[in-house]
């Protein structure tokens, strides 16, 4: 289904503009991913992230432009070729949003289940080697998400998004509202997962550690467009007022300081 | 061996040689797996090559890995020839969370004694907690009642409007229709024995008493009684209640005693409305059915329905109100953890409620006629 031409651009993002509540939340956003890259998306609060996010993800709709991801117009798709993206990618929500009515191992095994025809054997196999895999103790996949903490949370909802092995997998702040050293830890988990795997990490974060530690590129959104997409080196000598601001915080410099 | 299908594995069984070919990828599992327990289990050393294979992922480097395990025995032992570098890490990570890996744990499921003794004690627990809630609940009406200043009028009012303002047209229609019933079917046998006019103390009696209040009050605690858990439920999970706790107010100032209150001055109000749309009905009936025109029917309800049923009827809702509301603020302050509790819990506060109400009920009619009312 990918066609020849943009094997390498996951996603293509061209001139999308939105309109929530009379602002226009984007105003001509551009933004391509390639493959196997983390790319984070950072901007201040109300800049569009989760919109942007939410919108490559169809759940919400943009008033005009053009979404591509492997090559398949999405704002356009019909429900099965929607389906056959929603197969490839992996997604990990802020809230990690496990359903809390199933263990760990069936929210993990989920997916199998719905989208391919392994057996019950197989599939709780898998599905413990994901959860092993994000870090979980074994024990923890016959519990339910409330009796988890809320790192063991956003494990268990990575173990469930990187189930089918997706080519792509987006992370809506996956170290938020964890604590320094888990955050870390965390990050590290993403980086190894995406060396191994080859994996094409989109992510929405606000943690300036996790630009400087695992992304390749960041794309900095700001009045309505993607202000600058680079290395985080160069996005931090950038001239520009807002991402001035961003990167010379003072929590900016800190974590600078620390990757000198 | 004709292959009708796609190959995955080529195994030379002379040269000892494993071929893998293709997309090792997790929908082809099940074909994969097929494949390979067609090759003979492997003995003494075996090369597998992986130059061919185009993708692989997670769950193929976990089947391949599975595969060379089963075979091993005393002597046997494999090289991996050929595979990419990604590839070669894959393995090398499934294998070392495979060695990790211990069978899931199985729950043990507890024996019918046990679950009958759980059951027993989670209901007894509930009660405990209920009785503490209603405790809750007092003392902090009377914190209230010595410090007013915190009383949420607003609240209050806000209560009424939605539980009972609300509620009116279909409270209105519902018993209007109750009343069309009752007067249909108990005219049937009235009038083969020409005692047409009787309808009325038939009716008079039983929307007075029974079927106003009660059918309001189960109407009530389906519409609001089930609001209440499922808002309060949702207020829980989202910590709303911890955050009004730390801010010094209490939930029972702010959510609970409006609630009750609104609740307790809307449904004896609400019953009123019932039981004048519910003789309405009758009366409607009464006319089309019995040929009783309304004016004799006023006439003869005032004569023969005294105001003690009236009176006994609306003394009823607002034990029916304290029954809704406090178990459905109960229930609700009862959800923890997950969206699937809310659930569980609005059920069964819908559920309680009713029971209790017919339970009250009951009590009532057996007490007043032993006090000859």
């Amino acid at each position: 289904m990918t066609t020849p031409d943009n094997t390498d651009n996951i996603i293509v993002v061209k001139d999308v503009r939105t309109n929530l509540g009379g602002v226009w939340v984007h105003d001509g956003m551009n933004l391509t991913v390639i493959r196997g890259e983390i790319l984070a998306i950072v901007g201040g609060s109300g800049s569009g992230k989760t919109t942007l996010l939410r919108e490559i993800l169809m759940l919400q709709k943009c008033n005009s432009g053009s979404i591509k991801v492997f090559g398949e117009e999405l704002t356009t798709a019909t429900h099965l070729q929607l389906l056959e993206v929603q197969k490839q990618w992996g997604v990990l929500f802020q809230q990690s949003a496990l359903f809390s009515s199933l263990t760990v191992l069936e929210n993990v095994a989920f997916p199998l289940h719905e989208h391919t025809h392994l057996d019950d054997n197989t599939i709780n196999d898998l599905a413990l080697l994901k959860i092993l895999l994000a870090g979980l103790p074994a024990s923890a996949a016959t519990k339910y998400p409330a009796e988890l903490s809320g790192g063991m949370q956003k494990r268990a909802a990575l173990a469930r998004a990187m189930v089918m092995d997706p080519e792509l997998l987006f992370l809506d702040e996956p170290t938020s509202g964890l604590d320094p050293e888990s955050a870390g830890a965390f990050d590290e988990l993403i980086a190894n997962l995406q060396a191994t795997m080859g994996l094409t990490i989109v992510m929405v974060t606000h943690d300036i550690d996790s630009l400087w530690h695992v992304c390749n590129r960041v794309a900095f959104l700001g009045e309505g467009k993607v202000l600058c997409v680079d290395t985080v080196e160069k996005l931090s000598q950038n001239e520009n007022p807002l991402i001035k601001k961003f990167f010379q915080g003072p929590r900016g410099r800190i974590a600078k300081r620390m990757n000198e | 061996m004709k292959k009708s299908y796609k190959e995955f594995v080529r195994y030379d069984a002379a040269a000892k040689v494993l071929v893998c070919l293709d997309e090792w990828i997790i929908v082809n599992i099940p074909v994969l797996e097929k494949e390979l327990a067609l090759i003979p289990k492997p003995r003494g050393e075996i090369t597998v090559n992986g130059a061919a294979i185009s993708k692989m992922d997670s769950a193929g480097a976990w089947l391949l890995s599975k595969w060379l395990k089963s075979g091993s025995d005393s002597n046997f032992s494999f090289k991996l020839k050929d595979f990419s570098e990604q590839h070669l890490k894959l393995l090398a990570l499934i294998e070392e969370e495979k060695a990790a890996q211990t069978p899931v744990p199985i729950p043990k499921r507890p024996g019918m004694v046990q679950r009958i003794g759980k059951f027993t004690m989670d209901q007894l627990e509930e009660f405990n907690d209920f009785l503490s809630f209603t405790g809750m609940l007092t003392m902090e009406t009377l914190r209230l009642i010595r410090h007013p200043g915190s009383f949420r009028f607003a609240a209050v009012v806000n209560i009424i409007d939605t539980t009972g303002f609300r509620a009116l047209p279909i409270i209105a229609l519902l018993s209007f229709m109750i009343g069309v019933v009752i007067s249909f079917q108990m005219g049937n046998q009235l009038k083969s024995y020409g005692a047409n006019l009787f309808i009325v103390d038939l009716l008079g009696l039983s929307v007075l008493r029974e079927f106003g209040p009660l059918l309001t009050a189960i109407m009530v605690a389906g519409r609001t009684g089930s609001a209440f858990t499922a808002q309060l439920g949702t207020m829980k999970i989202n910590e709303e209640i911890d955050a009004l706790n730390t801010m010094g107010v209490t939930p029972a100032e702010l959510l609970l005693i409006p609630r009750l209150l609104g609740l307790f001055i809307a449904l004896p109000l609400l019953s009123m409305w019932a039981d004048i749309f519910g003789v309405l009905g009758g009366m409607v009936m009464a006319h089309n059915m019995l040929g009783v025109m309304p004016s004799d029917f006023i006439a003869r309800f005032a004569h023969v329905i005294p105001l003690k049923t009236l009176l006994i009827g609306l003394g009823k809702a607002p034990i029916f109100a304290m029954l809704i509301g406090s178990i459905g603020c109960f229930e609700g302050m009862r959800v923890g953890g997950s969206a699937d509790s809310v659930g569980t819990q609005t059920t069964r506060s819908v559920v309680l409620a009713i029971f209790f109400i017919i339970v009250a009920d009951a009590m009532f009619s057996v007490l007043l006629s032993k006090m000859n009312l």
